[in-house]
């Protein structure tokens, strides 16, 4: 079993180093990082890659690590008690089982995630230090005894609010995301906007030329503003090394292929040349 | 596409993230702007930044993003290849055009000759005496369809271009790497809290009451707490004289901010750093001194403790004994302040000066390195991130 990463999420080889970690060693792997960098979405995608069920568990600043495993509501009991329901007699009715449990008790292996662990009070991590360690815990009410059937491949994020117990670290692998580079960046929006360049950049000059309407444009831009529109598009592209060397044949190859597609592009961007150079 | 401006954007510290870009492109696939600068910078505020506080260093992040691509605009006409452009400079021609130019040796030539001038002498461009751009005669200035004369005109409308939203810079005041006022100090002051019950229990838990009482089998079991309060305890170490003179005031006022938000909060004054004593009253600092000792005796570990001060000094001054300006210390200021940070777990030190002025040498860097790196400057954002660590 190795992740990779998914069509849908870049992973880096650090990143796939410390999941294949925690898979193999089955310790749960904490996620730190920048917001925004993808952590709560590892656990789903690792999920997906591995074609395991994901069972998320969302930490609020009021969660208890005691509702991660079970609580027992009372209240309903009582309720039912007055109203004579047969049920009442059966503690078992009454506890209503937490995520942990939910991961422990599964078939097949789930991937369990601890969503934002520092959202939570500071004592929560030692709560649940023994049982992310031997995978079981007690039920007092019914006496019954937990254990997990598949230890639950268990990934923890946290934002970094407030410091984790040192004990809870020493049990955790550690991995933090940082922000990615230029390269990865790339990767991640061909990910998730495959082609977006180049369709905005067709659009721009199929709109200029007025092959074809684009819904919802409230004026037809000038000359100027769509030459503006595509320079901030492509400048990625045309780096200022390339501006420096002056070296056009080299710098061609990525212009053309961001704009230019099929033959009627190909007229398109001559047409727009030749608009360029005749403003002045 | 974009990244680069992204990343010139998070470069001017606006805290944007990569799911912030991704919403981004999301709203340029779906055309939310298009071919519009004004709408793009619009849009692109909304989706990068979450805060009035960085609009200033937005717009200076984007101003200086299209100062740059400006630039690209003699690449993207190199970047055309001459025989498209050819093409369509040879439809536009009239017959008699044609004839000129042959006359002239030929279309081929006459651009290439066109390129050589234009190398040769740039200063040719503006002065426009000769016939490039000088239109009437030629073929090429006078319909404008010379290739390269048209860089010529457009430099001028470039700078002779009406002030753009990102260039007026609107939000200059919001930004927070102000330093701060007595209100803005409380605000900050308030992150750092924890709320605890202690004392008589006077008012009623209603969950746990219902809890109670249902575990109870229905019998009424009422619960009590005592009402919640910041329990956080601060302990405050001010450097006085010397050169933090220029500072009083902000010291001051954030003395007086955290005496209103604390409940539990202690003052000692120092002088440059901190050694074996520490004082209360600036007037009998020589005679009723307090020994570090007792401090850290007394304080329990849970204090939070910040230091305020410039911490400009001769390095000496840490780390050598006898090593103050104003007494005989047997042990280095160093050492003395490595106690403190040992016995608390939370220290920071907060610092009127700049944070471009810090520099990592000299008494400064010393005790950057003595705090773990938790020295934050005296302003709102500084003072946030302080508030911040401690709280951790």
């Amino acid at each position: 079993m190795k992740f990779t990463g998914t069509e849908n999420y870049v992973a880096t080889d650090d990143l796939q180093m410390a999941v294949n970690a925690a898979i193999s060693l089955q310790r749960p792997l904490l996620i730190k990082g920048e917001p925004g960098t993808g952590k709560t979405l590892l656990a789903e995608e690792m999920a997906s890659a591995l074609g395991m069920r994901l069972i998320p568990w969302h930490i609020k600043s009021t969660t208890k690590a005691q509702q991660g495993l079970y609580e027992y509501d009372a209240v309903s009991r009582l309720r039912d008690s007055q109203l004579g329901d047969e049920k009442v007699k059966d503690i078992s009715n009454y506890i209503v089982k937490g995520k942990l449990w939910e991961a422990f008790e599964a078939d097949e292996q789930v991937v369990l995630l601890i969503d934002e662990i520092d959202k939570a009070d500071i004592e929560f991590p030692n709560d649940l230090l023994l049982e992310l360690d031997r995978m079981e815990f007690f039920v007092y009410e019914t006496q019954q005894f937990v254990k997990a059937k598949q230890r639950p491949i268990i990934v923890i994020t946290s934002n970094n609010e407030k410091e984790l117990p040192d004990a809870f670290l020493r049990r955790c692998f550690f991995h933090y995301i940082s922000f990615p580079d230029h390269d990865t960046m790339q990767d991640i929006v061909d990910v998730h906007f495959p082609g977006l360049q180049q369709a905005i950049v067709r659009d721009a000059l199929e709109v200029f030329f007025d092959v074809r309407k684009v819904p919802g444009l409230k004026k037809k831009p000038s000359t100027s503003e769509l030459i503006d529109w595509l320079k901030l598009l492509m400048a990625d592209q045309l780096s200022a090394k390339m501006l420096q060397e002056k070296d056009t044949s080299s710098a061609l190859p990525p212009l053309y292929g961001a704009l230019v597609k099929n033959e009627q592009d190909v007229h398109l961007l001559q047409k727009l040349a030749f608009m360029a150079r005749r403003r002045s | 596409m974009l990244i680069d401006f992204f990343l010139e954007v998070r470069r001017a510290k606006v805290p944007a993230s990569l799911r912030e870009f991704l919403d981004l492109l999301e709203a340029l696939q779906n055309r939310l702007a298009f071919a519009d600068m004004e709408e793009f910078y619009y849009l692109s505020r909304l989706c990068l930044v979450k805060d009035e506080r960085h609009f200033d260093k937005f717009d200076r992040a984007f101003k200086a993003y299209f100062e740059g691509i400006e630039n690209l605009e003699d690449l993207m006409e190199m970047l055309i290849p001459d025989d498209w452009l050819r093409a369509e400079f040879e439809k536009h021609l009239s017959e008699e055009d044609k004839a000129k130019i042959d006359s002239l040796g030929g279309l081929e030539e006459l651009i290439e000759t066109f390129k050589k001038r234009m190398e040769e002498q740039q200063e040719r461009h503006a002065g426009g005496n000769k016939w490039i751009g000088t239109g009437g005669t030629s073929p090429f200035g006078a319909d404008g369809y010379n290739p390269e004369g048209f860089r010529i005109g457009q430099k001028n409308g470039r700078h002779g271009r009406a002030v753009k939203v990102w260039e007026k810079r609107e939000f200059k005041d919001l930004d927070d790497s102000i330093t701060l006022g007595i209100r803005n100090i409380k605000v900050a002051m308030r992150r750092l809290r924890k709320f605890a019950r202690q004392g008589a229990a006077d008012q009623l838990d209603m969950d746990d009451t219902i809890r109670s009482t249902a575990r109870n089998a229905g019998y009424l079991d009422l619960k009590m707490v005592p009402e919640r309060h910041n329990a956080v305890k601060v302990l405050i170490f001010f450097d006085v004289g010397g050169s933090m003179d220029p500072h009083v005031r902000v010291c001051e006022e954030l003395f007086s901010a955290a005496r209103m938000e604390f409940k539990h909060m202690e003052y000692f004054y120092f002088h440059n750093f901190v050694y074996e004593s520490v004082w209360k009253n600036n007037i009998r600092r020589m005679n009723e001194t307090t020994s570090t000792w007792d401090i850290l005796n007394k304080y329990t570990p849970d204090y939070k403790v910040i230091f305020v001060g410039d911490a400009t000094m001769a390095p000496y001054e840490i780390s050598h004994p006898g090593g103050s300006i104003e007494h005989w210390n047997e042990e280095a200021g160093a050492t003395w302040f490595q106690r403190i940070s040992d016995h608390f777990r939370k220290v920071v030190w907060l610092n009127p000066l700049p944070e471009s002025y810090w520099g990592t040498g000299g008494s400064l860097g010393m005790t950057r390195q003595l705090v773990n790196d938790h020295m934050y400057p005296l302003t709102i954002d500084g003072l946030e991130s302080a508030m911040k660590q401690l709280s951790k």
